[in-house]
């Protein structure tokens, strides 16, 4: 156990960097909600095409740090964010950049599901008229239904795409959400625990769409129950107090962690 | 570990399987020493005694496995837990095998009575057994107190006794080519001998799992094994005249 | 579970009739809870009942009118159509009546004769021969209310029983009237004109035309004022407005502002908008402005209660598919709270209806015998009518009092109604 390295250090992968796969990369993040210090000095790349999993107790700042992501953090007026952020290099905290247009390339799906009391059709509909992706009708119809199948959802709701997304069951508003978030065609997803309140049945149902999503998008899932973070991404990180203790292959987290304290937290031990 | 779950539970799981280890450990290591004496006292009540006693580390063996089946099952265990969980299992399986070996001792012991004996043979042997047993109690030692130091001197401690059972192989070849009449006994004598060094190779195989479960990685360099064929090949062309005289050495010694 | 067996704490259990008291006690507590939270319904329930009781009894009477039906030869000796709109209406009016009731030679008593009339009668007949000179020289059959003591007369408020000089009417008038009686010509229908004519010195002509169009101007000025500044005013501090000491300062004065005594928005109004700007008096404008200050401190509370209560979910999702804060308020919030806002509004407004005191001191008490047509013209409200007619000393403004108020109660209740089932209509689950 090598707890000399640092896990910043572990972070970055410079080979990647290399070859291009990073899709985000963060150096030196800190935020602050009021005189409280959130995140500390955290440097993490994320790969494209990848599912990265943010793991950590409640309160350790990985939602904090997913929401840096795509700046929901700036809706909070108490919330200070310093270091840098760069999506495929640019950095998403310059002053040119629009949240509002950032939220269209990084998309995010939440804990509850929350579709708007709308119909379906307008719930997935939504992002791509805003944004002005849908030049005709037949263009949103298209979006629509693509974005539904993507989401696997499609075969379950074609009848009935007028009728109020707040009908369907739990795990399906969750499919929709998700569907919702890819009608903007973003390139990174982020999930902040998106199956923690859906049943097994449900919930693997979402795992399963978020292994499919792989193909197309980069997701960033935060998620309290440690076996879906084994089950879906490829490298997770281990959050605690703030700071990125430990980031790696998946696989190498689960079975042999380098620090004591990512141990104590996935084996369930008192830290 | 001197933290424990927070879910007691799992702790007391792991613990009773690590017993049923350690009281596998107790056994086989009983066992070597009683098949050993059984065979220098040539005493058939001691080696059948040791053959009854194989079946209870068998049975234990099946109740390791349960029990890891079992916490996997339950538990998913994971980092630190589930290596102590796999190791385990292998240990476990390792146990079994020298059991069975120092079983097939015993029996042969039935066998060799009938013979006469070789001279030094036994006292060769039993230094033999003796140093797989101390290999045996490092080795639980080891996994016991999760002491990956204690586990690479256990591995390194098996070059003794391949160096050990090739000295015995040269011996009895010597015998064999001696007197033909001796080659029933040699071949048996032999056969002991080659299940002690296996038990050395299993001893180290538990060793090497300690380390797993200790640092995560297995050791990756092979250890140093001398190559019993280059021996065998010298003593059938004659030249093995300088090995023979550390045998002799060793034999005398 | 047994008594001997101690409690995990081992402390002994109670016995079973120890248990069985204890339980007992709690049983009583209980029920003695519900039965005072029924005796306070019922108390209110009570109170309630004797309220519109009381009002029922005292202005079901001002819902009707009574009538004399009366064969009138427009005498064209009398009335000339040359000369209309003038004439001897009162003339052909009391010859009818003597004509019902003979033996009248009296020049005093066919002038209280006269009085059986509302005086309001010769100005109906004067009404119908000029919209219809044809008349002149016909026999009519003429409808007219009765003056207010013979219509208390009717209605059983006079008691013959008392001695004469303390009734309003003499032993000869009641048999006159009883004449009347007699010969079927009395009637007592709805009274319409309780609705369609405008206030009176007169109680048995007094309508509440004026004060209903007066209330309705004065609240759709107050809507159109308070309803767009409230829902803006609340958008900004709810949604744009940055949380911080000042934001605090102006949550603390609105919520104050909603507790000020509404006469204080009297003598605002008095002074910046009938002093500065110089608006009419007794307008409903200034009525519906000054209501307005009163009302928008109820709206804005009310939808930013409404706007809180959207769940912060709904914005998160919109935020995240990249709405910007406007187009996450317009498209999701709003909507959502819409019912609450609504809800608010209307009570909001039900309270303005029902305010008095303000527009008493802009003067919309004053005496307006017509229906205003534009907020500019001069009128009363509902509140002020009532408030006029309880001063008034005429006995059947009493009942119109109590009519009055049932109206305006009808009115609150039916806004009420309304604001309860746009809720129960609109509100959308999620």
């Amino acid at each position: 156990m090598d707890a000399s390295n640092p896990a910043t250090a572990l972070a970055i992968d410079e080979t990647a960097e290399a070859e291009g796969r990073v899709k985000i990369m963060a150096r030196g993040v800190n935020v602050w909600y009021g005189d409280t210090h959130a995140i500390k000095d955290v440097s993490v790349d994320i790969l494209d095409r990848t599912v990265t999993a943010f793991i950590g107790p409640s309160g350790c700042g990985k939602s904090t740090f997913l929401r840096c992501l795509n700046r929901m953090n700036d809706t909070i007026d108490v919330a200070r964010v310093t270091g840098e952020i760069r999506l495929d290099g640019e950095d998403i905290y310059a002053p040119g950049v629009d949240p509002v247009q950032l939220r269209a390339r990084v998309g995010m799906v939440f804990q509850k599901p929350n579709p708007f009391p709308k119909s379906i059709y307008d719930n997935v509909a939504y992002g791509p008229r805003i944004h002005g992706l849908a030049r005709t009708r037949a263009d949103l119809d298209r979006i629509v239904e693509d974005s539904l199948r993507r989401a696997a959802l499609w075969d379950e709701v074609k009848d009935r795409l007028n009728e109020p997304g707040t009908g369907l069951s739990g795990g399906q508003q969750q499919r929709l959400c998700i569907a919702r978030a890819i009608a903007t065609s973003p390139e990174v997803l982020l999930m902040d625990e998106p199956a923690s309140a859906l049943d097994p049945i449900a919930t693997a149902q979402i795992e399963e769409l978020i292994d499919e999503l792989r193909e197309n998008f980069s997701v960033v899932i935060v998620t309290h129950s440690m076996q879906q973070a084994a089950r879906v991404s490829q490298r997770t990180a281990f959050f605690h107090l703030g700071e990125l203790v430990e980031f790696g292959e998946t696989p190498q987290i689960f079975t042999n962690p380098r620090d004591p304290r990512t141990e104590s937290y996935i084996t369930g031990r008192i830290g | 570990m001197t933290e424990h779950h927070i879910q007691r539970a799992f702790d007391r799981d792991l613990e009773a399987m690590q017993a049923l280890i350690m009281r596998m450990g107790g056994l086989v290591e009983d066992e070597i020493r009683e098949a050993t004496r059984a065979l220098i006292e040539r005493d058939l009540e001691l080696a059948a005694k040791v053959r009854a006693d194989d079946k209870t580390v068998d049975a234990l063996e099946h109740q390791v496995n349960e029990a890891a089946a079992r916490i996997i099952a339950l538990r998913a265990p994971a980092a630190s837990d589930l290596r102590t969980v796999l190791t385990s299992m292998k240990i476990a399986t390792a146990l079994e095998r020298c059991g069975d070996y120092a079983k097939n001792l015993a029996k042969r012991t039935s066998v060799l009575v009938e013979m006469p004996p070789i001279e030094g043979a036994d006292k060769a042997l039993g230094r033999m057994a003796r140093e797989v047993e101390l290999m045996l109690k490092d080795a639980l030692d080891a996994y016991l107190r999760r002491d990956a130091e204690l586990a690479n001197q256990v591995r390194e401690h098996d070059a003794e006794v391949d160096q050990m059972y090739n000295a015995l192989f040269r011996q009895f070849l010597t015998y064999m080519m001696e007197d033909p009449r001796n080659i029933s006994a040699c071949m048996h004598l032999h056969f002991i001998a080659k299940n002690l060094e296996r038990m050395g190779d299993l001893i180290t195989n538990i060793a090497e799992q300690t380390i797993y479960l200790v640092t995560g990685e297995m050791p990756e360099e092979p250890r140093p094994k001398e190559d019993w064929v280059k021996v065998a090949r010298a003593v059938a062309s004659g030249a093995a005249q300088p090995d023979a005289g550390e045998a002799k050495g060793e034999g005398g010694a | 579970m047994t008594d001997t067996t101690p409690t995990l704490h081992g402390i002994a259990r109670p016995s079973a009739q120890e248990a069985a008291r204890h339980l007992a006690r709690r049983k009583r507590r209980q029920r003695r809870l519900v039965a005072y939270g029924l005796a306070a319904i019922a108390f209110a329930f009570l109170m309630l009942a004797i309220l519109v009781g009381s009002l029922v009894v005292s202005g079901a009477k001002a819902f009707v009118q009574t009538h004399v039906t009366l064969e009138v030869f427009v005498d064209p000796a009398e009335i000339r159509a040359d000369r209309l709109p003038r004439g001897g209406f009162k003339d052909v009016l009391q010859a009818a009546l003597q004509k019902q009731i003979p033996g009248i030679e009296d020049r005093k008593d066919a002038k209280r004769l006269l009085g059986i009339l509302s005086n309001g009668a010769q100005f109906m007949l004067r009404d119908m021969v000029v919209a219809d000179p044809s008349l002149i020289g016909e026999t009519i059959k003429l409808t007219v209310p009765v003056s207010d003591p013979y219509d208390q007369l009717a209605k059983g408020e006079i008691d013959p029983e008392t001695p004469e000089e303390f009734r309003r009417l003499k032993d000869d008038e009641i048999a006159w009237f009883r004449t009347l009686e007699e010969k079927g010509l009395v009637s007592m229908p709805f009274n319409w004109a309780l609705f369609t004519n405008a206030d009176s010195r007169f109680p048995e002509l007094a309508g509440l035309k004026g004060a209903l169009m007066g209330s309705f101007w004065a609240l759709l000025v107050c809507f159109v004022i308070s309803f767009p500044l409230g829902i803006g005013a609340a958008i900004y501090l709810e949604e744009f407005g940055r949380k911080n000491r000042v934001a605090d300062i102006i949550e603390v004065n609105i919520n104050n502002l909603a507790a000020v005594p509404s006469v204080v928005f009297g003598l605002l109004a008095l002074a910046v908008f009938l002093g500065w700007f110089g608006l009419p008096r007794s307008a409903p404008l200034v009525g519906g402005m000054t209501l307005a200050l009163m009302t928008l401190p109820t709206i804005i509370i009310a939808t930013r209660a409404a706007l809180k209560a959207v769940p912060p979910s709904i914005r998160e999702a919109a935020l995240g598919v990249g709405a910007s804060n406007q187009q996450v308020v317009f498209h999701h919030v709003l909507p959502l709270a819409m019912p609450g806002i609504l809800t608010g509004t209307i009570i909001g407004l039900a309270q303005a209806l029902g305010e008095t005191a303000p527009l008493l001191l802009i003067g919309m008490n004053a005496f307006i015998t017509s229906a205003p047509a534009s907020p500019m013209d001069a009128a009363t409200a509902l509140p002020t009518q009532i408030f006029i007619w309880a001063d008034s000393p005429e006995r059947g403004f009493v009942a119109r009092t109590s009519a009055a108020i049932l109206v305006l109660l009808g009115f609150l209740i039916a806004m009420n109604a309304l604001a309860i089932f746009l809720r129960a209509r609109f509100e959308r689950k999620w």
